[in-house]
Order: C-alpha cells, then sequence, then structure tokens
C-alpha cells in the first residue's frame, strides 16, 4: 500500500504540533508529510514571545528539535506560502510554484491580528505583534522613539505592554472597554489589576476610542480620540484581537463562518471530507479559540481520526492563568455570572492587593466561574471543581477565603480529583498520566516534566502537577517532608527566615527555640551555611565549630586518607609566574602532590592537617586568599584571554572574571556557585554551563544563568542581553541574594529555578522588573556581604585560638602518622594492600 | 584490663565536637556533648583512615551519634555500633572526668 500523503498549510504551533503528534502515533508509517511554512522559520512559540525582548532569541523560541523534520522524513517549503488548492485534483499550489497532491489536507493557517480601521492606522510606527518579524519591527522603532501605546486591554494587550516596558519605553494602553481585559474579568478584578499595572508605570486609558492618527509634535504620531483628548506616542501597536486567516480556504469553496473562521465539526473537518482545519483559523460551534491548548486538542482529535481511531473535538475550556507583568491574574469559566440566577462571592484585600470572586448555581452546589488577581494560587484547584463538576463546600467562599490558621487547607485535595481530570491542557496530560509517571519512577517535578511535559507549556499547572505528584508519592510511602530533618518542623528556607526575623546567630538559641533534641549534619550545616550567608559568621568561631563539616571546618576538602586540599584562590586564572614559583615552593616544602584542577587552578593535595596552618601562612604571605573550594560558596570565575590578547575577544574577561570573583568571593549559599567569563561567542570559558556565565557581545555582555556541569549537566538560560557592567553586578547581586533566600539545602541554582513555579520567567521577573519589590534589600543585603568579606585562612592563622583545632592530637605534640606511595615523581595514598605490605612510607621519609 | 588514663584537660576539648587524642599509641576520638565526653576508636572501618574525631555529632531519634566525615555513616557515641550499615562497629571506651580532667581506660 502506498503511503497516504498529508499536506499541512502553515507551520505555527497548532500545524507544528499536529506532525508532532502524528510522528509519535502509532501508524506514522503509513503516511507521507509536506508542510508549506509562509515564515521564514519553522514553528516557534508564540506564547513566550515577549520574551524575546528579555533576552531569548529566535532559536531559543523554536518548537522544533534540530533535525526533526529531516530524521522523520517531512518535507518543509520554507518561506513559501500556499496560494492555491484544487479541490478536485486534490493538489496544493504554493506562491513558489509548487504544486503537490494530497489525499488529506490539514489547514493551520492561523490567524492575523485585527488592526482597527482607523485613519492613519498605516502611518509608520504602527505595528502589530505575532511574528518574529513583528517583533524586530517594534525593537527598530524602540530605537527611535520614546512613547509607545498599546491599542487594546486584552490578555494580548497586556503582554504586549510588558514588552513596550521591557524595551524602555514609557507605556500606555488605550482600551476601548471602560475596563482591562473585558473578556475575562470582571469590574473589580480589573480594577485592582489597572492599579496594580499603573504601580510598574503603566499609564491604563480605558473608554478610550481611536478616531484618527496624525502627525505629533514631540513624538512621531499623536492619537485623537472621540472624547477630544490625544495622546503623542511614536510607537503604536495594535492588539485588537485577531481574525481568522481563511481567505485561501474561503476561496477555494470552504465553508466559513458568518464571521469568518473555517467551518469545521467535531472531527475538525470542514465541508469538504478531504479537508480539516485546526487551531486558530478553525471556527468550532461558532468560537474561534484564541489559544494553544485547544488547537493542541484539535490536533490530537485529527491524529486520532488518520489513525482510524475515535476522537472528536466536543469545544475547550477557555479558563486562562497568567502572570502579566509579575502580576498573577486567572479567570475561569464564565466569570461574569451571565446566567441571572447565579450567585456570587468576592474577597478583595486592599493592602494586599488581592481580588478573588466565584460565581456559583443559584442553589449554591457548582462552581460557574471565577477571576482572581493579585494571587492565583486558587487557580488549579477551582479550574478541576469546575471542570469535573464537583460539589461545593457547604460555604463556597471557603475556597478563596485565606486559610490563616490552616484549617480545611485539604478541601479539595488531589484525592478529590478523578483520574481522567485533566491537570495540563497544554500538554492534555491527566492525572492519571501524572500516576503513571510516578509508577514509572518519577520523584521530581523536574522528572514529571521530562516524562510527561506537564508543566512545560504556559506553566500554569505547575502547582496543582505538585500537589498531585506529592500527594501520590506519599500514598507510596515516599517521603515528600520537606522537614530539613527530624530536628526541625522546617524547611532551610523558613529557617532561614526565622533566623533572618529573630536575629539568630547561634545554633543553641536555633534548636531551643525551635528545634528538638542535639541537632545532627543536616541541620547543624545548614545553620551554619545560613548563619554565614546572613551575617558572615566564621566557621571557626567557639560556637560555630560544631555546626561546620569537616571540611568547612579545616578549611579544606579532606581527602580519602584524612589529609586535606590547599586551593587558593586565582581569581579569574589569571597568576603572576612569582605566585607558581610560590605553589611550588610550598608544594616542595611540604611534600604535596600538584595538579591543574577543573576550575582553573591549582590544587596541592596529602596535606597533613596539623601542617595547614603554616602552609596557609606562607601562601598568605605571597598574596594568596582561601579559594573555598571546600565550602558551598562561590568557587571559580573561569575566563577565557578576551579582548586582551584574543584577536576575536569583544570585551576585557579577565577583568571582568576577576571583578566578579572580587566581589561574590566568600559568599555562602545553599550549594557551590560557580561563573565563567567568555570574550565572544566562540565561548571558550564555558560561561553556559556555569550558574553565572557571560558572554561579550557587540553590544554589552549577555548574561546566562542556572547551568551546570556534574551530575546532570544543564546548559544555562539566556536571561538579560546588552547589559553594562553595573546592571550585570545590578542582575547578580539580586539573582545570587534571591537564590539564597529562598533554595533549599544542596540545590544548584539551576534545580533551583526549575522548581519555582514560573521558572525562568518568574525569576526575570523578580530580578529584571523587581517585580517583589525588593531589589534594593537584595542589593543592599550583598553589598554588606561584600564588605564583612573575610579571608577564612588569614582569620584562621591569625588567631591561635582557632590554629588550635588543626593539632594532629590534644595530649601530645606528635603528627599523626601518614602513609603514601610514590608515583609519576609525586605522593599519592597508599592502598590497603600497600600498607598491609609494607611498601607505604611515611612522607617523612619521602624528602 | 587497663586502667583509666589521664588524656587532657576538659577546656582542650570542643564542644559539641570532637577531637583526637593519641593515648598508648592507639588514636582516640573524643567527643564532648551535654557536658559528657565519649570516647570512640579514631579509625573509621568504613572509610579506613583515622578521622573520626573530625565527624559532626549531635543525635538521630534521641540516639547520641557521630556522622562518619568521609561517607557519612552514623555510629553511636555510646557504643561505636554502627546505626546505618549492620555488622560494623567502632570499639568504643569509657571515659570520666574528674577535676576538670579527662580520663579515658582503653
Ligand atoms: C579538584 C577538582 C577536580 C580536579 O582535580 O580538577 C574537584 C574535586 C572535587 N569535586 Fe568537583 N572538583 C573540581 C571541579 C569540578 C568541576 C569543573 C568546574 O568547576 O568547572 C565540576 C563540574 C562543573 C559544575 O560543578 O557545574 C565539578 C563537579 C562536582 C560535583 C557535582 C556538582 C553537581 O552539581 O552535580 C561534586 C559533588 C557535589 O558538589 O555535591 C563535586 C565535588 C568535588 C569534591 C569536593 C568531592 C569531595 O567531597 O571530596 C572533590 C574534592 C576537592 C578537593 O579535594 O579539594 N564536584 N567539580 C576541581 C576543583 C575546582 C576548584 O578549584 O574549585
Ligand atoms: C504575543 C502572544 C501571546 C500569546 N499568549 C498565549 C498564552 O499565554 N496562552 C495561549 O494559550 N495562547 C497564547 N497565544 C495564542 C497562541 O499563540 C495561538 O493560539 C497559537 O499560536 C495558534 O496556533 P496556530 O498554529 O493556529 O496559528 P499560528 O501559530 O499563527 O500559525 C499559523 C502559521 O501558518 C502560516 N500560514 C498562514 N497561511 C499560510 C499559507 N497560506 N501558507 C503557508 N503558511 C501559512 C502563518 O504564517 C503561521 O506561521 C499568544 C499569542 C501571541 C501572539
Ligand atoms: S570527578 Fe569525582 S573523583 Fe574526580 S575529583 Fe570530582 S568528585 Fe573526585
Ligand atoms: S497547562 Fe500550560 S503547561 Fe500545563
Amino acid at each position: 500500500m502506498s503511503k497516504q500523503k498529508i499536506v499541512v498549510i502553515g507551520n505555527g504551533m497548532v500545524g507544528h504540533n499536529f506532525i508532532e503528534k502524528l510522528v509519535a502515533s502509532e501508524g506514522y508509517d503509513n503516511f507521507e508529510v509536506h508542510t508549506f511554512c509562509e515564515e521564514p522559520r519553522l514553528a516557534y512559540d508564540r506564547v513566550y514571545l515577549s520574551s524575546y525582548f528579555s533576552g531569548k532569541t529566535a532559536e531559543d523560541l523554536s518548537l522544533v528539535k534540530p533535525g526533526f523534520y529531516e530524521q522523520n522524513g517531512i518535507t518543509v517549503y520554507l518561506n513559501d506560502k500556499a496560494v492555491d488548492i484544487d479541490r478536485t485534483a486534490k493538489t496544493v499550489t504554493s506562491e513558489a510554484g509548487v504544486t503537490i497532491a494530497y489525499d488529506k489536507l490539514i489547514m493551520a493557517t492561523g490567524s492575523y491580528p485585527f488592526v482597527p480601521p482607523i485613519k492613519g492606522n498605516e502611518r509608520e510606527g504602527c505595528l502589530v505583534y505575532r511574528t518574529i518579524e513583528d517583533l524586530e519591527a517594534m525593537k527598530d522603532t524602540a530605537a527611535k522613539g520614546k512613547v509607545g501605546v498599546v491599542v487594546g486591554g486584552g490578555l494580548l494587550g497586556l503582554e504586549a505592554a510588558k514588552a513596550l516596558v521591557d524595551l524602555g519605553l514609557e507605556t500606555h494602553v488605550v482600551e476601548f472597554a471602560p475596563r482591562l481585559m473585558p473578556v475575562q474579568l470582571d469590574e473589580g478584578g480589573a480594577a485592582l489589576l489597572k492599579r496594580k499595572i499603573e504601580n510598574l508605570g503603566v499609564t491604563v486609558h480605558n473608554s478610550k476610542a481611536t478616531t484618527e492618527i496624525i502627525d505629533g509634535e514631540n513624538c512621531m504620531n499623536k492619537m485623537v480620540f472621540a472624547d477630544g483628548e490625544s495622546l503623542e506616542t511614536d510607537m503604536i501597536l495594535f492588539s485588537a484581537g485577531i481574525r481568522p486567516r481563511d481567505d485561501l480556504g474561503g476561496k477555494v469553496g470552504l465553508e466559513l463562518g458568518p464571521r469568518g473562521g473555517i467551518q469545521i465539526d467535531n472531527h475538525c473537518q470542514t465541508n469538504d471530507p478531504d479537508v480539516f482545519a485546526i487551531g486558530e483559523c478553525a471556527l468550532h460551534d461558532g468560537m474561534i479559540y484564541g489559544l494553544v491548548a485547544p488547537g493542541y486538542a484539535m490536533a490530537q482529535v485529527v491524529v486520532n481520526l488518520l489513525n482510524a481511531n475515535p476522537g472528536s473535538f466536543e469545544g475547550a475550556d477557555m479558563s486562562t492563568k497568567l502572570k502579566l507583568m509579575g502580576i498573577d491574574v486567572a479567570s475561569i469559566g464564565d466569570p461574569h455570572g451571565s446566567d441571572e440566577n447565579a450567585l456570587s462571592y468576592v474577597y478583595e484585600n486592599g493592602p494586599e492587593e488581592i481580588y478573588k470572586k466565584i460565581v456559583v448555581t443559584a442553589d449554591g452546589k457548582k462552581l460557574l466561574g471565577a477571576v482572581l488577581v493579585g494571587d492565583a494560587e486558587d487557580f488549579g484547584n477551582l479550574l478541576q471543581i469546575m471542570l469535573n463538576d464537583m460539589d461545593l463546600p457547604e460555604h463556597p467562599d471557603m475556597l478563596i477565603l485565606p486559610n490563616r490558621d490552616g484549617s480545611g487547607a485539604d478541601l479539595f485535595g488531589p484525592d478529590a480529583l478523578p483520574d481522567t481530570a485533566q491537570l495540563c491542557s497544554c500538554y492534555d496530560v491527566s492525572k492519571g498520566d501524572i500516576i503513571s509517571a510516578v509508577e514509572g519512577g518519577c520523584c521530581t517535578m523536574s522528572d514529571i516534566k521530562a516524562t510527561t511535559e506537564a508543566g512545560t507549556g504556559c506553566g500554569g499547572c505547575v502547582q496543582l502537577v505538585t500537589n498531585v505528584l506529592n500527594n501520590e508519592l506519599e500514598k507510596r510511602g515516599v517521603e515528600v517532608n520537606t522537614d530539613i530533618c527530624e530536628h526541625f518542623g522546617h524547611t532551610r528556607q523558613e529557617l532561614y527566615h526565622i533566623c533572618q526575623v529573630e536575629e539568630i546567630k547561634d545554633f543553641d538559641t536555633l534548636i531551643a527555640s525551635h528545634g528538638t533534641g542535639c541537632g545532627c549534619e543536616v541541620c547543624k550545616q545548614a545553620a551554619g551555611s545560613i548563619f554565614a550567608s546572613l551575617w558572615n559568621s566564621y566557621a571557626l568561631e567557639a560556637d560555630k565549630v560544631a555546626l561546620q563539616d569537616t571540611n568547612d571546618n579545616y578549611l579544606g576538602n579532606m581527602q580519602k586518607d584524612g589529609t586535606y586540599s590547599v586551593i587558593p584562590r586565582v581569581p579569574g586564572g589569571e597568576i603572576t609566574p612569582q605566585k607558581l614559583i610560590v605553589l611550588g615552593q610550598v608544594a616542595t616544602d611540604y611534600k604535596l602532590y600538584t595538579k591543574i584542577n577543573g576550575g582553573q587552578r591549582i590544587v596541592l593535595f596529602g596535606a597533613q592537617m596539623n601542617d595547614l596552618p603554616a602552609i596557609w601562612k606562607e601562601l598568605i604571605d605571597a598574596g594568596f586568599e582561601s579559594g573555598q573550594a571546600y565550602a558551598k560558596a562561590l568557587r571559580t570565575v573561569k575566563s577565557c584571554v578576551g579582548s586582551t590578547w584574543c584577536r576575536y575577544g569583544l570585551d576585557d574577561s579577565v577583568t571582568m572574571a576577576i571583578e566578579l570573583e572580587d566581589r561574590y568571593k566568600g559568599l555562602r549559599s545553599p550549594h557551590k556557585i560557580k561563573m565563567g567569563v567568555s570574550g565572544c561567542t566562540r565561548e571558550c570559558a564555558e560561561a553556559q554551563a556555569k550558574d553565572i556565565g557571560l558572554i561579550s557581545t557587540e553590544n554589552g555582555w549577555n548574561l546566562f544563568v542556572c547551568g551546570n556541569g556534574g551530575m546532570k549537566p544543564r546548559h544555562a538560560d539566556l536571561f538579560a542581553t546588552d547589559l553594562t557592567k553595573e546592571q550585570v553586578f545590578k542582575y547578580v547581586d539580586r539573582l545570587l541574594m534571591f537564590y539564597i533566600k529562598t533554595a533549599d539545602r544542596l540545590q544548584r541554582t539551576a534545580t533551583w529555578m526549575d522548581n519555582m513555579e514560573g521558572g525562568l520567567s518568574y525569576v526575570q521577573d523578580v530580578v529584571i522588573n523587581d517585580s517583589l519589590g525588593m531589589g534594593d534589600e537584595l542589593e543592599a543585603q550583598m553589598q554588606a556581604l561584600h564588605q564583612t568579606y573575610k579571608c577564612d585562612w588569614k582569620t584562621a592563622i591569625e588567631n591561635p585560638e582557632f590554629i588550635k583545632r588543626f593539632r594532629s592530637f590534644v595530649n601530645v605534640e606528635t603528627p599523626a602518622e601518614q602513609l603514601f606511595v610514590q608515583e609519576r615523581g609525586q605522593i599519592r595514598p597508599a592502598t590497603e594492600a600497600e600498607k598491609l605490605s609494607g611498601i607505604a612510607v611515611e612522607i617523612k621519609q619521602i624528602a | 584490663m587497663s586502667d583509666f588514663v589521664q588524656v587532657c584537660s576538659i577546656d582542650d576539648l570542643v564542644k559539641n565536637s570532637g577531637v583526637a587524642a593519641l593515648i598508648n599509641g592507639t588514636q582516640v576520638a573524643l567527643f564532648y556533648i551535654n557536658d559528657a565526653v565519649y570516647a570512640l576508636n579514631n579509625y573509621d572501618p568504613i572509610g579506613k583512615a583515622n578521622v573520626m574525631s573530625r565527624g559532626m555529632i549531635g543525635d538521630l531519634k534521641g540516639e547520641l551519634m557521630v556522622a562518619a566525615p568521609l561517607k557519612k555513616q552514623h555510629y553511636s557515641l555510646k557504643t561505636g555500633v554502627c546505626l546505618d550499615v549492620e555488622g560494623v562497629s567502632i570499639p568504643s571506651y569509657e571515659t570520666k572526668i574528674e577535676n576538670n580532667q579527662v580520663f579515658v581506660k582503653l
């Protein structure tokens, strides 16, 4: 049997998703797929379009894994638009003149932004917001002006406003309706949203109809409103709704709706049984769905039908949860209470700027809709109650009232949900899918994301999926207790806050007031690290000694034979010949094994505990400092030679690395922190594999965050671009302090960010847009730590009390015996066999 | 049976932590917690090095313990029995404090 030819017109989010699903389906071998892609690049993520302005590149936004189409034998006509369809001959013809035959045709042409018919709407600076080319046009216009206006205060309009803010424009939103997000929000919710957005410096103009756009005096354009007022602006971004791209379909006789859209039935079939339409070009039951999830659901239906499996699209839920400029906004079901018998409950908290409303049936039994602004934590819960038609509690307002005493927290716990409940609408993941994933071995949210894709779309479901995950783990006896250990009923983050707020500076006070027993190595180390992060306390102080692991206690890593390593700081990897000689001399004198290590510095191994102070005295006299290789702290800042020597270097990466190392050295954190600085995109310093990475560009520094090598390598994410040195330090200060404040113990930055709701974009919001309003505080805290920095080893050798700790024995001066053998001209620890056979010798004899 | 040996003054110990002593050629780890002294051999039977005195101490479910510094197994301070790996233990020694002096019986 020859293969069925499938032609997909449009390689947008839904067209691509359809192909991905078809490839993954059991019958894929029976199909041959061709797709027309009008845009110059393959499908990309429009949902995260605005992140293009906060650092993402077109490649970052791509939805197509490299090589995916080639590997699966799919032909793509890139940058080529389908212009004609012959439904009798069953062929499609493109602008470039390609004609291909199809057995089944899929229309996935999406939509275009509606530009209201205002006089002057074609003037320079008048733009829309849908494609990467649109973004580039916005960037160009923004570079020439100061003011930007978004026409339309709906969901997309507010996204667009965020983009204008990111572009550094004075931003306005002009909305025709009397409130923002008129489709989703009620009056109260919209009023609060407006207040919050205005606090962020965006001016909102409600009930404004634009009549004309003319020449401005101070700006390129001037908008004239029906009420006689006007507003000068350089850029005008129209975001007044979308219109389905049904022109091609309409031209060849596919049935369209009265107000546009290719008419489809529950099988996504058009009036031609061989032609399907999916995504934003399709009109189902009078609805055009402007969201991805319904489009993905339609794609699934068509894939099922092509594989001769049952499937039907019954409409989709339009509930949404978003973070608009860092503000949580959610709308569920029918929040306007269109049913006149419906009852509503409203909770408004002025000081904390929270607004919540639920709409219930007249008998109070079922949920019809909800609006949440300022705090959308209840979204998952409420959505599931509505979608699964669950009965409400006797007092439905319990669902939105703050649960301050912790009672009734589990009104609708994860157990109340049926297995069929869809938790992630972006990837159609049900509670049952999460359960199977857990049975298959998933234990963390990162595992779940990797296995089921849940939470990797809009991110709105992460909280709910996490609850279900934890609940399932608990049921299987897996400890999801987040307490740090048996001595404290708190997480590390809570302990940090307790110590900060109550100014607790020693362990005895902490455990007496908040814990039980004597403590253990887990809570003691966490407390030691917290005291150091908060107060720069010193590991060898009498009341801190007992809180340190041996590495921190002896300021060196313990080796397998009980000796220690000596790793002085070599900022940026730059070292004078004189210092190299000192290292060589010290290593010779104390008979230490010497190696260039993976952190671009030199390590001396095999130091006896009682020799450490003398070794370090010599090093410090020669100008070295502790490298903190033993601590959960900044390790190294790796650098390449940069513009000083390299013919490609764009900026001085070595100086940058040295300055970074100088600012953050000694900083105690939940886990170690590594940084890298490269002078150009050739990236010789591997900055993208570090917690903090910088790469120089023509226009400044690109900042990458949350990468690591190690057990689970992860590339860093691009965080912000074209930064000045000042901005780099501001962002890094904020990010690291925020990490220190909120991470779990032994959580590297990558895991920390991946487990945070909202992930990268949330951290960007906190750091770049200061959405939590704590930027100044974070910077001040970092500054204080920086100013009180002292070299651990210098402090140690200057105090005889501290030095006492390094004696081999309390009662005699004899050093402990330590056995080595020689290999390649240096010492190494003796094996058990070598010790028994007498090959090993004491270090004293080696010389 | 040997007798108690005077090792050091209580001021040579570190509260809530350990130090090593060399007693008749044997390395002994001394731990000072809740105003009492506990003594174990300094050799870590799993890590195979003389390091026990450098482990962190505390309690697990009320049992005073030291966590081996190399691989973090827990041992009872009183009996030397390993709390994580069956059949492993470290010799433990009797101690007493008199006139501010620490005595250990090997
Ligand atoms: C000496 C060195 C290896 C070498 O000879 O090159 C080294 C040695 C150790 N590494 Fe490392 N790491 C060294 C570079 C690295 C690197 C490379 C780098 O920094 O570019 C990595 C991968 C990059 C990364 O971390 O993202 C690395 C990933 C690890 C990990 C895994 C971390 C992770 O997130 O998965 C551990 C385990 C841990 O920290 O829990 C580790 C832990 C260790 C410890 C501390 C294990 C231990 O507890 O004994 C080793 C003892 C160090 C010592 O005795 O002082 N080491 N380690 C390097 C010292 C660099 C320095 O001067 O600070
Ligand atoms: C800024 C922004 C933010 C958004 N945020 C969200 C959100 O948070 N949540 C959410 O659910 N949705 C969001 N959306 C909506 C979401 O992006 C769309 O629902 C989704 O992209 C629809 O997919 P589609 O494939 O139907 O259309 P598109 O992604 O537009 O793809 C259609 C493709 O077909 C191409 N095409 C059209 N005609 C032809 C032709 N004749 N020949 C060849 N190619 C053709 C087009 O060039 C286009 O590339 C957002 C959209 C934007 C613009
Ligand atoms: S890779 Fe493993 S063995 Fe090698 S230094 Fe790092 S931790 Fe030690
Ligand atoms: S609902 Fe969008 S990622 Fe799950």
